[in-house]
């Protein structure tokens, strides 16, 4: 089924599959646990049961989407080795350490304490509960810096050097952490992954206000959501920006291809809005363009020189399409999120924000966004940096295991029909959970598990839990 | 560092990270492997709820090894991962179906025999593959010019196959000494029954075990035949002698915490031999420790920032089980 295809074609589809099914249950649990960890916050704080139904109805969704992080993120930390094992061996000395790391310092942080944030609040009370719901959230935001900070090592390599048998071997850790785009990266990964949670937050909220916009807790959700949206859309917007400049500086042939710039401009580059890169021709095919807007955005100088990928040689291009369109796709729903947010504001403005049927419509729509986003953005940074694995270094083609092609394939079909399945089920119980509605009396209920079925009270404080009965 | 070599150091803390992966997630993968020997729907709800609040901790360990491998032994795991393939990918998968059936279970009326046999199935692929990688390693790998350089199929042999059903029933005999532990009435009582045939079939499987295994490598046999290691070879089996005596002893007389203690005591015996064994390979026969150790400035960094947070999570690894322990109340979970 898979013939003809070299076991580097299949290694990397089977690590971008594996990557993009991973990035996405990350990417929504490191906002969503930020969100328990401020909703339970602000129900010790102020005592407003609201607060407490958002954390409970989270909870379980966090749960579901926090487990299938775990287990495709295992996944990731083995492939390295199975797949790229000339990789790991050469780049191990750098990039692993920062990956125990994580290990020790996020992982373990995040499944110490995720038991009690589930499970312990009637055993530890209130007080550690909160405690241990906030090193939830810590742990995965600890979690992202040191993956980021290995990711950008291996786009923006530094303070590295080399041994007789060539392996990179660290001079500088402070130069390696800090490596010239792990700033940038953090900061735009992070902001997307807030996002991420408050699309999804405000959909769901928006979803339930539809059918009644009457409930507190549907209101409250997408009430912090379209605050979050509001506030954060135009931040990430900036820290994109400065990325993209980091890029240039470091990268500056990742941005040939995100711009579709085939030729250099000796006097202001165009801004190509859209067109149909060619790169066998090498050039842009139905090109619309804003002249010289380019060389403003990445330059800030209308007239300021831009170097295309005529100066670049074949064999060191990335596949320019892919990355002319993701990106399209990344600032497109950017911009789309800031437009959501400024409707919000302007709909709470007006004290509409709950009766605007319109807006909670879009809401709905853009509740995935957050994700299509994260993946465009990563299929752009990761695409545009082919075709190395170290850029500038190290090669794909030379990372790769001595693995044959047939037990690449037969193992890269398993991951796609076991993931469809498996994930799939999981993306169907959360969409489940996300379709009942939030109310107070609700806590801890689940009607569709007959031994648990409940006559739950809400929680008043630390020694008063819901009840079961089998 | 104190006279010590830091790649012999860190080839202790991988070690250990290896043993309490074994020790806490055997359990744990312990109880996926008895989820079809149990009698209804609700002795499973309350058997899983004994492991839901700690599965996920557990399983880190294994994020360790890998992480802690690439970061401070490279070469080793860039050379035993493509070694073994297939088993890699099979036990990831395994622990895929079993690690979302946690959850799924409880999101499903109608569904939730299909997570029951994914719970079981994933727990028992997760645990052979294990098992089998354990003999792949033992029978040794071949490395040429810093690259695996056998055979797709190497790891599949007898020994190997032998390894993988020892770890399976040896993970078996300590879910049921975990749950002979954690419940209570009439489960406890099944569940003690069934840590007997377990518990036996694992110390058959131990014997057969090191009797073959000396016969894989004749670096092993020196070792346990030769002073000064020859004296552990009279010490651990005489310690496994008192674990087993222990280990029944327990189940007899309807003893909650020694049977498992006891358990896993067999475990970390097991895991000593295998390392006297070992020692000073990393991978037996082809790499020793310090040719597969990453530079000292890679051990360095590492080892500062592992020596201050491994006894935290041990501490509050600790606290998690302290806070969950005791018998499991079947009314009792957030579901």
């Amino acid at each position: 089924m898979l013939d003809g295809f070299s076991a580097e074609t299949l290694a990397r589809v089977q690590f971008a599959f594996t990557m993009s099914f991973h990035i996405i249950f990350p990417a929504f649990s490191i906002g969503l646990a930020s969100f328990l960890a401020v909703t339970n916050a602000l129900w010790l704080w102020t005592k407003d049961e609201t607060y407490q139904v958002l954390f409970n109805y989270w909870k379980k969704i966090f749960a579901v989407a926090f487990g299938m992080g775990v287990v495709s993120g295992i996944v990731m930390s083995y492939q390295f080795g199975t797949n790229w094992s000339v990789f790991s061996d050469k780049a191990g000395p750098v990039v692993g350490p920062l990956m125990a790391y994580e290990v020790l310092s996020a992982f373990f942080l995040e499944a110490g304490f995720l038991g009690i944030m589930l499970f312990g609040l009637k055993r530890v009370g209130p007080g550690l509960h909160m405690f241990a719901t906030a090193m939830v959230a810590f742990g995965t935001l600890l979690s992202a810096t040191w993956i980021l900070s290995v990711n950008s090592w291996m786009q923006t390599p530094a303070g590295y050097g080399m041994n007789d048998v060539g392996q990179y071997i660290p001079l500088d850790w402070w130069k390696i952490i800090l490596n010239p785009s792990f700033p940038y990266r953090l900061v735009h990964m992070v902001l997307a992954a807030f996002l991420t949670t408050a699309l999804v937050v405000g959909g769901v909220g928006a979803w339930h206000l539809l059918k009644d916009h009457t409930g507190p807790a549907s209101r409250r959700m997408f009430s912090m959501a379209m605050w979050m949206l509001l506030l954060v859309t135009p931040l990430q917007i900036a820290a994109g920006d400065f990325h993209g400049l980091n890029t240039l500086e470091h990268q500056p042939v990742k941005v040939m291809a995100m711009e579709g710039h085939f030729e250099s401009h000796p006097d202001g580059a165009p801004l190509i809005l859209f067109g149909i890169p060619n790169q066998a021709e090498k050039r842009m095919d139905y090109s619309v363009e804003v002249p010289k807007l380019s060389s403003l955005i990445l330059k800030h100088d209308l007239n300021a020189p831009l170097a295309g990928l005529d100066t670049v040689a074949d064999e060191n291009e990335p596949p320019v399409a892919i990355v002319f369109f993701s990106f399209r796709v990344m600032v497109g729903l950017g911009f789309a999120m800031l437009g959501l947010g400024l409707w919000g504001g302007i709909a709470r403005w007006r004290g509409k924000l709950y009766q605007a049927p319109m807006l909670h419509r879009l809401s709905v729509i853009m509740g995935p966004a957050g994700f299509v986003a994260v993946l465009a953005g990563w299929i752009t940074t990761e695409v545009g940096r082919q075709p190395f694995t170290i850029y500038g270094l190290l090669r794909t083609s030379d990372s790769l295991a001595p693995v044959s092609a047939p037990a690449v394939g037969a193992s890269l079909i398993s991951f796609i029909i076991i993931y469809f399945f498996v994930f799939g089920a999981g993306i169907f119980y959360i969409m489940k959970l996300m379709s009942k509605r939030p109310r107070v009396g609700s806590v801890g209920e689940l009607t569709d598990a007959p031994t648990r079925a409940a006559t739950a009270k809400p929680i008043i404080n630390g020694s008063s839990t819901p009840s079961t009965t089998a | 560092m104190f006279g010590l070599e830091l790649s012999f150091i860190w080839a202790g803390i991988i070690a250990l990270s290896v043993l309490i992966y074994v020790i806490l997630d055997g359990f744990d993968l312990g109880v996926g492997l008895l989820f079809p020997l149990s009698k209804d729907e609700s002795e499973r709800d309350v058997m899983m709820n004994s492991v839901a609040p700690i599965w996920d901790g557990n399983e880190t360990w294994l994020v360790l090894g890998g992480g802690g491998l690439l970061a401070v032994f490279p070469l080793a795991y860039a050379t035993v991962l493509p070694a073994l393939y297939m088993p890699i990918i099979l036990m990831l998968l395994g622990l895929i179906f079993r690690g979302v059936a946690f959850e799924y279970r409880w999101r499903t009326t109608r569904w939730k025999p299909l997570w029951d046999v994914s719970f079981f199935g994933g727990s028992l692929v997760a645990a052979m593959c294990q098992g089998i990688a354990l003999g792949a390693l033992v029978q040794g790998i071949h490395i040429e010019n810093r690259t695996y350089a056998g055979g797709w199929w190497d790891w599949l042999t007898p020994f190997t196959i032998l390894t993988g059903a020892a770890l399976t029933v040896g993970y078996a005999m300590l879910g049921a000494t975990w749950l002979n532990m954690k419940l209570q009435g009439r489960i406890q009582a099944h569940m003690r029954r069934l840590a007997w045939p377990f518990a036996v079939a694992t110390v058959v499987f131990m014997g057969v075990f090191s009797l073959w295994s000396p016969f894989q490598n004749v670096e092993y046999f020196n070792r346990w035949f030769a002073f000064p290691t020859a004296i552990f070879s009279f010490l651990v089996p005489a310690l496994v002698a008192a674990a087993v005596f222990g280990l029944f002893q327990g189940l007899r007389r309807h003893w909650d915490i020694i049977p498992f203690l006891c358990a896993e005591a067999l475990f970390v015996l097991g895991f000593i031999g295998i390392g006297i064994s070992f020692y000073p390979f990393i991978v037996p026969s082809s790499l020793t420790i310090a040719e597969a150790a990453a530079p000292d400035s890679s051990l360095m960094f590492t080892l500062v920032g592992t020596l201050v947070l491994l006894p935290m999570i041990l501490i509050y690894t600790a606290y998690t089980y302290w806070v969950f322990r005791g018998k499991i109340d079947p009314e009792d979970g957030y579901h």
